[in-house]
Order: C-alpha cells, then sequence, then structure tokens
C-alpha cells in the first residue's frame, strides 16, 4: 500500500516559522509517502499545529519550501491548495455553527463541484451535493445526524463532522489534528476504527497524542520538539529510539510493545 | 418539515397585503399624505434590504450605505439636468455607477476586518458627500432640483403617485424576492459559511473574499436603485442625502427589523419611519425618545422585531 | 510667505485640538474595545456648557473651568449609566447604541438652549494679537489653543507614559486580561479613562467654541476626523493619534487656505470655490484610504493582538 519507491506526495524542505522569538518551526524537512498514515509526535508546544498549517496554508513560513504532488505550494493560499487536494481538520473544532451538519459537508463538496457563482437556483435541492454530504456523513457514522444544527451536536459528533468536512473535499492528503482530542474511550475507538478504513483510500498524516492509537495506526512517525525533527521511521524504530524515549515517550507514556 | 404558518410570517403576509392595498386605502379616505409617507418608507425599506444582504448574510459591518442612495440619484439628477431624461438610460446607469462605486471601494475595504472595516467604508462614503458637494455645476452643497421624474417612453407615468408607488413597491418585492434568491443560492451558501467562519470556508476551498466583494457589489446596486428611485420621489437630490448619519440610519433600520432576516428590513423600516414620524407629531423632540429607544433595543432586543415575532411563533 | 506661516499655525492648532479629540477616543477604544461615536457629543456638550458656564458668572476662566467640570461628571454618567452595558458587545451594537445618544444629545440641546446656536465671545486680553517673530502677528487665543493643547498632550504622556495608572492603561491596550488578572479594578479604570476622554472632549469643544459658533451636530463632522485620525495612527496608539492629529489638521487647514488658488489656475474662480473645500476635506479620507490599504493595522499599532 505504502509507495516508498517513487516521488513523495508531500515534501516539505528546511521549513522555519517563527513567533517572536520561539523558532515554532525549526529548519525542518520531512516527506510524506503516497498511500502511508504518517503520525506526527511531539509534546505540546512542539510545533505540530503549526506545521499542519504552514502545509495547508493558514500560515505562511518564514523560509523553506512545501512541494505538493510535485509542486511548489509554499506561497498558495489555502483556498487554492484545497483545491489541489489537501484537506486538513483543526484541534480547536472549526465548523459553521449555523449551519446544519449536512450544509457544513454540502458546502466542502460544494467548493470542489465547479465554481460557486451561481445566484438563483436553490443550493440545497441540487441532488448530488446532497448526497455526497449524506455520503460524507454516513462515512463518519452520522448519516441519521445532517438536519441537526453544529450548535447541537455533541464534541464528539463535532470531530467526526469535521472529519466529514474534509473528506468531502476528495482529498489526496488529509491532515489531521489531534482528531480524538477530548473525545471519550468509545469514541475514541470508533475513530481509530473509522481512520484504519481511510487510510486504504487516503494518504494521512495523523497528529495526536494518544499513543496507543498512533502505534496502532502508523506506518511511519516523526517525532517534533521544539519545532524540529528529532526522530523518524517505523513504530518499532521510534519506540526503540533513546533520544525518543529521553524527550517525550519515557517520561509520560508508558508504551507497550504490543502497541 | 415545519409549518410555515407561524407569528412571523403572517405578520409579514399582513404587511405585504397592506403595502399592496394602501394605494386603495388613500383612495378611499382621500388621505394622500400616506401614500407619500410610504411611498418614501419603501424605497428606505429596499436600501435597507440591500444593506442587510452584506450585513445579515454577509458579515460586512458597512457604515456608508447612504452613499448609494446618492450616487443613484445623482446618476438620475445629472442626466436630467443635462437634459437626458429617459429612465431607461438614467437607471441603467445609476446602477452601474453604483456597482462600479461598490466594486472599487469594496475591493479596497475587504483587505480590513472588524471595525477597520466599518471605518474604511464611512470614510469613503464621506469622500463621495464631498465629491458631491464639490460638483458646483449641479448646486454643489444645495443639491440640485429634478424638473422632470424619469420618463419610460409612456409605459409608466412617474408623476402620478399611484404609478409610481406601484413602482417603488415592485422594486421592493422585486429585490426581497432576489435576495431571498440570492442567499439560498450556492453563491448565498457561500457567503453565509464566510461570515460563519472564514478560516474553514478558506480551507474547504473557497476564495473568501472574492464572494464577499461580489455580494458587496449586488448590494450596492440594489441600493443605487433604491437611490434613483428616491430622487424621483423627492425631485431633488443633494449631498445631505448621503451625510453619514443618513448611512447610519439605515443600520438602524435593519437592527430594528431583524438583521439577517429576508423581511426583517422592511419591517424595520417602516417602524423607524414611522415612529419618527407619529413621534414627530407629537413633539418637536422626536429623537429625545428614538435616541434612548434605539439604546434599548440594542441592549434588550439584539433580534429586532423578527426576532421578538420569532419568539412568539416558537412560545 | 506669512500667510504660510500663518496658515501652518492655524493647522496645527486644529490639530491640537483634533489630538484632543482623538486621544480620549483612541484610549477608550484601545483599553474597552469600545466605538463611542457619542465622542462627539461629549465635545458639542463641552462648548455648550462653556457658552452657558461663562455668560453665568461672567469670567472666561472660571466659565471654562466650570465646563470642564461639567463635561467630565457628564462623561462619567454616561458611561455609569449607559456605555458600560455596551462593553463587549460587537461593534455594531456599540456603533448602534452610541449612534443613538447622537440622536439623543441632538435634540437635548435644541430643547434646553434652542436651535439657534451660541456664541462665545472672548476677553479682550484674549483678543489682542502677538507678535511672534518680527513681523508675524497671531491672535492671542489661537496662541493660548496651542499652548494648552500641547501641555495637556505633554502631560496625557506623562501620565500615560510614565505613572501607574497609565501602565495599567497602557496594559489595557495590549493585553485586557492581564490587568484583571493584577487584581486591578477594571471597572474603576474605565470609568476613570472614560471620564478622562470626555474631559478632553470636552475641552476640545470649548477651546473650538470661540472660533465657530457653537451649534448642533458641531460634534459629528469632527468625530469621523478624530475617527480618521485613530485609524490612521493605529487603534490604541496616543503617539499615533498625536502625530496624525498634526496631519490631518495641517492638510485640512492648508487645503482650505491654498487649494482654492491653485484650482483656479485650472478652474473657473466660482467652481474653484467650491471645489476646493471638498477636495481638502477628500484628501483627508483618501489619505485614510491609502494608509488602510498599505497598512491594514494603521501607522502605529498599540499592540499587535
Ligand atoms: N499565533 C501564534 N502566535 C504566537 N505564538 C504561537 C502562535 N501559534 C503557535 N505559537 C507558539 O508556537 C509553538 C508551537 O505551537 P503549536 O504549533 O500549537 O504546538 P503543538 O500543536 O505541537 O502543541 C508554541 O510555543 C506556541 O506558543
Ligand atoms: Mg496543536
Amino acid at each position: 500500500m505504502v509507495d516508498s519507491s517513487g516521488d513523495p506526495l508531500l515534501r516539505v524542505e528546511n521549513l522555519v516559522r517563527s513567533f517572536g522569538g520561539i523558532k515554532a518551526t525549526d529548519n525542518l524537512s520531512l516527506d510524506i509517502l503516497p498511500g502511508e498514515l504518517h503520525a506526527i509526535i511531539g509534546p505540546n508546544g512542539a510545533g505540530k499545529t503549526t506545521l499542519i498549517s504552514q502545509l495547508t496554508g493558514q500560515l505562511m513560513p518564514n523560509s523553506g519550501a512545501v512541494h505538493f504532488a510535485g509542486r511548489d505550494v509554499t506561497r498558495l493560499p489555502s483556498y487554492q491548495r484545497s483545491r489541489l487536494g489537501l484537506a486538513r481538520s483543526f484541534q480547536i473544532t472549526s465548523l459553521l455553527p449555523d449551519f446544519t451538519a449536512a450544509d457544513n459537508v454540502a458546502l466542502a463538496a460544494q467548493a470542489h463541484d465547479g465554481h460557486s457563482f451561481r445566484f438563483w437556483g436553490a443550493a440545497r435541492k441540487e441532488k448530488h451535493l446532497r448526497d455526497a454530504a449524506q455520503a460524507a456523513l454516513a462515512r463518519v457514522g452520522l448519516a441519521q445526524r445532517g438536519d441537526v444544527p453544529v450548535s447541537e451536536l455533541s464534541h464528539g459528533e463535532q470531530r467526526e463532522l469535521e472529519l466529514a468536512v474534509a473528506l468531502a473535499t476528495k482529498p489526496q492528503l488529509l491532515l489531521l489534528d489531534e482528531p480524538m482530542a477530548g473525545l471519550g474511550v468509545t469514541e475514541s475507538a470508533r475513530m481509530v476504527a473509522l481512520l484504519k478504513e481511510l487510510r486504504k483510500e487516503v494518504t494521512i498524516v495523523l497528529v495526536e497524542h494518544d499513543m496507543e492509537a498512533v502505534f496502532a495506526l502508523a506506518d511511519r512517525i516523526t517525532v517534533l520538539v521544539y519545532g524540529r525533527v528529532i526522530a523518524s521511521g517505523d513504530p518499532d524504530a521510534i519506540r526503540n529510539n533513546e533520544e525518543v524515549k529521553r524527550a517525550y515517550l519515557g517520561e509520560q507514556h508508558a508504551v507497550t510493545s504490543h502497541g | 418539515m415545519k409549518s410555515h404558518i407561524n407569528v412571523r410570517n403572517v405578520v409579514v403576509a399582513l404587511v405585504a397585503l397592506g403595502l399592496l392595498l394602501l394605494p386603495l386605502y388613500s383612495a378611499v379616505t382621500g388621505n394622500i399624505f400616506i401614500l407619500t409617507l410610504f411611498t418614501r418608507i419603501v424605497i428606505f425599506a429596499l436600501a435597507a434590504a440591500s444593506l442587510n444582504l452584506i450585513m445579515g448574510y454577509g458579515g460586512m459591518m458597512s457604515f456608508g450605505h447612504a452613499a448609494y442612495l446618492g450616487i443613484g440619484g445623482y446618476a438620475v439628477g445629472i442626466l436630467a439636468y443635462e437634459g437626458i431624461g429617459s429612465g431607461f438610460i438614467q437607471w441603467p446607469v445609476a446602477l452601474a455607477a453604483s456597482a462600479l462605486y461598490a466594486l472599487v471601494i469594496g475591493a479596497l475595504s475587504l483587505r480590513t476586518r472588524g471595525v477597520y472595516f466599518i471605518m474604511i467604508t464611512l470614510a469613503f462614503a464621506q469622500m463621495a458627500y464631498y465629491i458631491a458637494s464639490g460638483l458646483s455645476r449641479y448646486g454643489g452643497d444645495d443639491g440640485l432640483t429634478i424638473y422632470k421624474r424619469s420618463t419610460f417612453g409612456g409605459l409608466i407615468d412617474l408623476s402620478n403617485r399611484v404609478q409610481f408607488y406601484y413602482l417603488c413597491l415592485f422594486c421592493l418585492f422585486g429585490g426581497v424576492y432576489l435576495i431571498w434568491r440570492i442567499i439560498n443560492s450556492r453563491f448565498g451558501m457561500v457567503v453565509r459559511g464566510v461570515r460563519s467562519n472564514e478560516q474553514r470556508m478558506q480551507a474547504i476551498g473557497f476564495h473568501a473574499n472574492r464572494y464577499r466583494l461580489v455580494c458587496f457589489v449586488i448590494s450596492g446596486t440594489i441600493c443605487g436603485l433604491a437611490g434613483a428611485l428616491l430622487a424621483n420621489n423627492t425631485d431633488f437630490i443633494s449631498p445631505a442625502g448621503m451625510y453619514w448619519t443618513r448611512s447610519g440610519e439605515l443600520m438602524v433600520m435593519v437592527v430594528f427589523g431583524g438583521m439577517g432576516s429576508l423581511f426583517g428590513p422592511v419591517l424595520g423600516t417602516i417602524v423607524f419611519l414611522l415612529l419618527e414620524e407619529v413621534l414627530s407629531q407629537f413633539t418637536e423632540y422626536w429623537a429625545l425618545i428614538m435616541g434612548p429607544l434605539l439604546l434599548l433595543i440594542v441592549l434588550f432586543a439584539r433580534g429586532g422585531i423578527m426576532g421578538v415575532l420569532g419568539r412568539f411563533s416558537r412560545g | 510667505m506669512l500667510v504660510l506661516v500663518e496658515q501652518s499655525l492655524n493647522g496645527l492648532q486644529f490639530g491640537l485640538l483634533l489630538f484632543l479629540l482623538a486621544a480620549g477616543l483612541t484610549l477608550v477604544f484601545g483599553i474597552m474595545d469600545f466605538v463611542n461615536l457619542a465622542h462627539g457629543s461629549l465635545y458639542m456638550m463641552g462648548a455648550y456648557f462653556a457658552a452657558t458656564f461663562v455668560a453665568w458668572t461672567n469670567s472666561f476662566i472660571l466659565g471654562i473651568l466650570l465646563a470642564l467640570g461639567a463635561t467630565l461628571l457628564l462623561g462619567i454618567a454616561l458611561e455609569f449609566i449607559a456605555l458600560r452595558h455596551l462593553y463587549g458587545r460587537d461593534h455594531l451594537d456599540q456603533v448602534l447604541a452610541t449612534f443613538g445618544l447622537i440622536l439623543f444629545f441632538n435634540d437635548a440641546v435644541r430643547l434646553i438652549w434652542g436651535p439657534a446656536g451660541l456664541s462665545l465671545p472672548l476677553p479682550a486680553w484674549l483678543t489682542v494679537p502677538v507678535q511672534i517673530v518680527p513681523g508675524v502677528f497671531y491672535p492671542a487665543y489661537r496662541l493660548s489653543i496651542i499652548v494648552v493643547a500641547l501641555a495637556v498632550a505633554a502631560l496625557l504622556y506623562i501620565v500615560v507614559m510614565r505613572t501607574r495608572i497609565g501602565m495599567l492603561i497602557r496594559a489595557g491596550a495590549s493585553n485586557r486580561e492581564m490587568i484583571g488578572a493584577l487584581g486591578i479594578n477594571i471597572k474603576l479604570l474605565f470609568t476613570l479613562v472614560f471620564g478622562l476622554g470626555a474631559a478632553l472632549a470636552g475641552l476640545a469643544g470649548l477651546m473650538q467654541a470661540p472660533i465657530l459658533t457653537v451649534q448642533i451636530g458641531m460634534g459629528e463632522n469632527i468625530l469621523i476626523l478624530a475617527f480618521v485620525i485613530i485609524v490612521i495612527g493605529g487603534i490604541g496608539s496616543i503617539r499615533g493619534a498625536f502625530m496624525a492629529a498634526i496631519f490631518v489638521g495641517m492638510i485640512d487647514t492648508l487645503g482650505r487656505a491654498f487649494l482654492p488658488d491653485l484650482l483656479r489656475m485650472v478652474l473657473s474662480s466660482a467652481a474653484a470655490s467650491t471645489a476646493a473645500p471638498a477636495l481638502s476635506s477628500m484628501l483627508i479620507y483618501l489619505l485614510m484610504a491609502i494608509v488602510l490599504v498599505v497598512r491594514p493595522e494603521g501607522l502605529f499599532p498599540a499592540a499587535k493582538r
């Protein structure tokens, strides 16, 4: 499934981004291969969210480059990157609170279905948008919740909706920023099962604190500390990496060898 | 499906019916004043509805909407002064000039957000105000009298009170219908989505400002039409009509009625202008009541009239 | 040449007045995140109070001091009764509510003082021309405006930059949570700042009163100018407000003084005299538009939020 022979889907080269004095991304390079599920872990404040935001265009780097599918996207605004097939979820849920779940997803589908300078026909009556929305909702287990306003969804449902919105843009690369943040045990298990399905279809970058989930899902893991990559490799290599143990895993998570 | 019969919709239907039948009432009772008053109200309602499109649905708090009233009006006034009396020329020019102005100031203003946006739209409108004051050929500060209303090749006579009223009402209903189609269209969903969460909309692939700008232009164009109507109604046009307090009044009408509700601005305008009319019959100092009332509405009735009616609908 | 000196001084004087108005506005805005359209009404009230109290007391100085106190009290009362409920609301609410207050104040003034407007005559000792440099005379009153306004500006600078309360004000402008965390009585601080802003607006109004007529709506045009100034200067920045105010005062005054002659070279005389004031007013808004487009946060942003 992972294609390590050809070109990477996403290539990050010497990326730097600082906030005042802090280097949140410090000369970071990284390759994401087509088909892999690549986890990015690291303590809070390591610069994981900042990295994702530079990959999807919410933030611009100070220097360095991002190539996606062979194209230099370093300076592209986020809406153009979305068109190219980059999609993300946000660590802090970012949805359209005044709309229903189905609207949220339908708009994502609409964004990738020609232009939206159509002023007359009712968008909610366009069947293929509705169908696309319904499909994405079903995918994440929200098939029955389409008509519910976002503000009335539970936190867990909102996290699932984040994912459905990203999926509805038909991405080539899905970047998920702590999709399990704040979820309960059963909800987390559902999310893991869902990601296991999704990874068959789309390349995924997963930022996650839940080590059990990370080691169960990831093909490769990259460890960030202070904006720098301190290790990158397959789960076993990371588990046994002395520096990682010292800097991160050792102190806070007892990772069992069966993952 | 939710039932469509609720207090809110009944009130809206009754008001619409009332507006349709008003000339009849005026004819039966011989009360001409009420027809003139409501012609004015209907025109301002159109302006308020256009402002609501960007404020209520687009989240763009424009404090310069009176400029379009002026631009639409001056287009009619200047062309009439130069001997071009046909509405078929005057009105398209009024709309095009408003659209062009909206395009330029929108492209600049939309680089800013929040209170800076409020201020820059205000500043541009003041600029338009001073440009108008500087038009010495067209009366400068004193304004310009329009001796002949727009002609439409005998199709409709704007000097006829009833015909003019129905033309205005047609424009209002047409405008509201247009806005209704727009806000439910693909385009409208995007604009409303951007208002709700711009970052999210960008992330799923929408160039937010492009949609905002088009919405801004549509709104300005509709308001320019209101300006053309208003100039014909008053037979006069002057910079005073585009002073910033007029923009403030338009905002008040929108908020009175309920921002982001389709018919709210119409109700808001009716209430605001009627209140002004009624209060000023009791006292010369009507603003002593209107001012604090506005404060109270902002403090305690944020959804405006539509919000209050909506509460009845649910309860 | 003499005219240029005189007009430059006029521009400086007008700019300083604008600064007094803008300083209060920018402080209130920077600290409370509050847009106060009624600031112009306080300016108007300052002028009306001054005209009234000077007539009552028959003393220019005493009347002016009373007017200043009255505006301060009015500002505090206004904050206490109405405006503090609007902190934390969105800017649109604040714009609308204070727009309502403008309507209220205009009609209240009409009710109390009548529609005609008042004049505030100067005492004889302020009407003599003063020789500032050999051969150049300048009205004593305008000169005293410059002196007073500069003194107030300096005082304000010292208060904001050198005192504890100023430290709180600056802290509040850049980080609202922080002053809360310091255990400061924020409500009191806000009321105080608002009162200070009101007094400054009143001072601007009453100093302007002898030069222009005291009339309804006098605060509205100048309020918009003050907003332009704080937007150009950067919201919350006293220094920015000062620079922008002087700049705007100069453009406005010099534009009005010299544009007619310049325009007469290309336009007919009548057209030039209509177009010139319009053009000089426009210049200011044009300047603001350019600043906002190039630097959306203003020239001297007080703090990056
Ligand atoms: N907008 C911002 N302004 C200033 N500092 C920021 C900003 N965003 C992130 N940071 C800083 O950058 C560092 C990395 O943050 P972040 O990417 O959110 O880390 P993570 O997602 O790994 O927890 C932190 O020190 C954080 O304080
Ligand atoms: Mg994070």
